[in-house]
């Protein structure tokens, strides 16, 4: 069976407040980086599925995102899947919880 | 009147509140481990705060699947009474049997204090010995406290009389000041404070009393 690789990016929703990413921003300016107008803390989740195919692997991980690794309350999530050992990954459009 | 204490790899306040419940208010109280199934022969169940699967990936998130929250959440259809505290509180919302979610303190601060809370017991039966608009004090330990839900979803929650408990002096950043909710059937019951450090008057207040003694129906 194929083994498809796979990341899932999630994300806190921008209208939720980010105070980890506020002040990794404010030491950003303190060492001296300056004009970084924005700064979002997120996770990324990497994996590997085996399914009998890609439409498969995608629907098991949509809703492994969906339910497990994103709290759609709070947090969006978006999820790039690609054959393993393929260099270029598939991404899918954006998935909104 | 048999009270049930989840039990999770990390929980760390299991023991206080089966010290509230059995040594200060004489109640029956058993520890639920989180593999188990049998809820048979309780009246209520509590999720103590702490650290449950090392909080990984979010608060709640990992234990909202363990065995034991399945039969919690028949319980909850069937009409049992479930609280919630602190870590538990972050349970019932990743579990969805409360609206909202609990996300990092607005300061970034563990913060640990006794805190005043304004009590609005609604509809919620646990809260029947309070009076409305009443304020208690509650001890506050948490770092990931600050309740998060859309403007138009908390005046819902506000309308119905979900909102039980708000801070008087906001600690987290809270919308609405939240610090605990119930659901429409007053049958389910999160809150961050922690009212089992507030029954024993050795160690402290006793404004937490009331609200464990009503689980006893």
């Amino acid at each position: 069976m194929p083994v498809y690789s796979a990341r899932v990016l999630v994300s806190l929703r921008p209208s939720v407040l980010d105070p980890a990413g506020e002040a990794t921003r404010s030491a950003a300016s303190r060492l001296g980086v300056e004009g970084i107008v924005k700064l979002r803390i997120g996770k990324a989740v990497e994996l590997e599925i085996e399914a009998p195919d890609l439409a498969t692997a995608r629907e098991r991980l949509s809703l492994l995102s969906d339910r497990l690794l994103a709290n759609t309350v709070i947090e969006n999530w978006t999820l790039e899947l690609a054959a393993s050992g393929e260099g270029s990954s598939t991404s899918s459009p954006v998935e909104e919880g | 009147m048999t009270i049930g204490v989840v039990v999770f790899p990390g929980s760390n306040c299991d023991r206080d509140v089966r010290w509230a419940t059995e040594g200060c208010l004489g109640v029956p109280t058993r520890f639920l481990w989180h593999e188990e199934r049998d809820l048979s022969g309780l009246d209520a169940v509590i999720i103590p705060g702490g650290f449950s699967y090392g909080d990984y990936l979010r608060c709640g998130a990992i234990a909202s699947f363990a065995p034991i929250l399945q039969e919690v959440a028949a319980f909850v259809e069937r009409g049992g009474r479930v609280l919630g505290i602190c870590n538990g509180f972050q349970v019932l919302t990743e579990m969805g049997l409360l609206p909202g979610a609990l996300t990092r303190n607005e300061k970034l601060h563990f913060v640990c204090e006794d805190t005043p809370l304004q009590v609005s017991p609604g509809h919620c039966q646990w809260l029947k010995g309070y009076g409305d608009g009443e304020t208690i004090h509650l001890p506050i330990a948490h770092g990931e406290g600050r309740y998060q839900v859309d403007p138009g979803q908390l005046q819902q929650l506000e309308d119905s009389g979900c909102v039980a408990f708000r801070y008087q002096a906001n600690p987290n950043g809270s919308v609405g000041a939240v610090a605990g909710l119930t659901n429409p059937a007053g049958t389910v019951l999160g809150l961050m404070p922690h009212p089992e450090r507030a029954c024993d008057p050795a160690t402290g207040g006793i404004d937490g009393r009331r609200l464990l003694a009503s689980l006893l129906g």
